[in-house]
């Protein structure tokens, strides 16, 4: 290979069509109240662990949504599962119950 | 939607662009590595379509590269333009016509600036007077030469020799087309077919004879993107966009793209040999890559022009399989006969890409 002093950058756009929904599926049939977020973001503003770590629910919702599983484990680490999340959720998502199962998920995953 | 309505909007995406008595600008870029597009778009003016053009000698950059690199200020860039108006309003000519895209985009940009700040206007004008000692007038009419073989594309095809179809197989040529963001994305309702339905490169392949390829990055940058290329570090993110359109337009087999800008067409050219040299990687079935034409190439060999003459050696990507399917003839021994008649060594051969 000649070399030009630069590499091609990788495209950061996510392609739906290549993405493995299987984390997704499971989580869905776990918790079904899940898929009634609106995004609103409540949760994230209520959380404690948030105050001190740069731990977002609603951001981790989002990357499982789309499939970026990277580093998703090591950030649902640092719920403290208070469930003040799930006490202020306006559309009632188990949260609480929602890390508990993605962080199961994600550790079969990982094995 | 009833046929007159279609007809009534489309109209609003037209523009207007002049008849004849054109002042011609050259392109920085162009002049150096496609410089038979430009001698080929005053020989099609002038012995195609009788229109008179003036090729101005003491013309000169307009800034373009170093103002959208935030190099050059944009009081050096207006003074910069003012004086190629100068020249303009001294050869008495109204109408302007840029090679290159990105001055199109500049000088649409400057003219519209002064409409809107005459404050500004009044401050170029002095600066041009007190570093040259020139005045000018702008012009009346700004259009882009695509738009002027656009606007005569049917003039033209009664006089080609050839037209967009395969020779083997009776069917058209799938042709990929690509415009220049500084075309019609800077000030929409200057490009025909405005930013949303760009047709200045699709109206003219439709009507010699192509079939436009519609892909789904169709849109998205050449990779160009001045100061992402200007230092070698980030040259990556440019070949990066340049690479997700060949991705997207892959599947569609194109026979060749072309462009009506001087960066396009140098980017999605070189770009190739890059990504086949980087990834041995190429985006036709062959490995000899995409052929990227300028608008003036595709009507010049379809007019039966000399392809040599036409400067199609030049590109990266070499042309003679494209030209073997349309069925124009050329003499591969004096592909590289320099001006002055001598044969020029051959190019160094890239160790991915055929040639």
């Amino acid at each position: 290979m000649r070399k030009f002093g630069f590499s091609i950058s990788q495209t950061r756009s996510i392609d739906l069509d290549q993405i493995d929904f299987s984390c997704l599926d499971e989580l869905r049939e776990a918790v079904p109240t899940f898929m009634v977020c609106i995004n609103c973001g409540a949760c994230t503003a209520t959380c404690s662990a948030q105050q001190f770590s740069d731990f977002n629910i609603r951001k981790i919702k989002t990357m499982l949504m789309q499939g970026q599983y990277e580093g998703l484990a090591k950030q649902l680490d640092k719920c403290m599962l208070c469930g003040k999340c799930t006490l202020v959720c306006p559309r009632e998502v188990n949260l609480r119950n929602s890390i508990v199962n993605m962080r199961r998920i994600l550790t079969k995953k990982n094995k | 939607m009833d046929e007159s309505k279609n007809k009534r909007y489309w109209n609003e995406y037209q523009k207007e662009i002049a008849d004849d008595k054109f002042f011609y600008e050259r392109s920085c870029i162009r002049q150096t590595f496609f410089p038979g597009s430009e001698a080929a778009f005053l020989k099609i003016m002038r012995e195609e379509l009788g229109k008179d053009i003036r090729d101005e000698a003491n013309q000169h950059t307009c800034t373009g590269i170093g103002y959208h690199s935030d190099i050059v200020p944009l009081e050096t860039t207006m003074t910069v333009v003012a004086r190629l108006f100068s020249l303009m309003t001294d050869a008495g000519y109204e109408n302007y016509v840029p090679s290159c895209v990105t001055s199109f985009g500049i000088f649409t940009e400057m003219v519209e600036m002064w409409k809107e700040h005459p404050e500004m206007l009044e401050k170029t004008r002095k600066y041009l007077k007190e570093a040259t000692g020139r005045d000018f007038e702008a012009p009346k009419n700004i259009a882009h030469p695509s738009d002027i073989i656009y606007k005569y594309r049917f003039e033209l095809k009664e006089k080609m020799k050839y037209q967009l179809v395969n020779r083997f197989t009776g069917k058209p040529l799938r042709v990929v087309e690509h415009i220049g963001c500084h075309y019609a994305k800077i000030f929409p309702e200057k490009g025909i077919g405005k930013a949303e339905f760009p047709y200045v490169l699709a109206g003219m392949i439709e009507a010699w004879g192509g079939e436009v390829v519609d892909y789904p990055e169709r849109r998205h940058c050449c990779g160009f993107g001045f100061r992402h290329y200007l230092l070698q570090e980030n040259r990556g993110y440019s070949v990066a966009n340049t690479k997700k359109k060949f991705e997207s337009m892959e599947p569609f087999e194109p026979d060749f793209i072309v462009t009506n800008c001087p960066g396009c067409s140098m980017f999605m050219d070189k770009w190739q040999y890059t990504i086949a040299e980087m990834e041995n990687k190429t985006y036709d079935k062959d490995g000899y890559g995409i052929p990227v034409l300028t608008y003036e190439e595709m009507a010049g060999m379809l007019l039966g022009y000399d392809p040599w003459k036409l400067g199609m050696q030049l590109h990266q990507v070499q042309v003679e399989n494209l030209l073997d399917k349309i069925g124009i003839p050329y003499k591969p021994n004096e592909k590289y006969r320099g001006a002055n008649g001598e044969i020029l060594p051959s190019p160094e051969k890239p160790m991915n890409l055929k040639v």
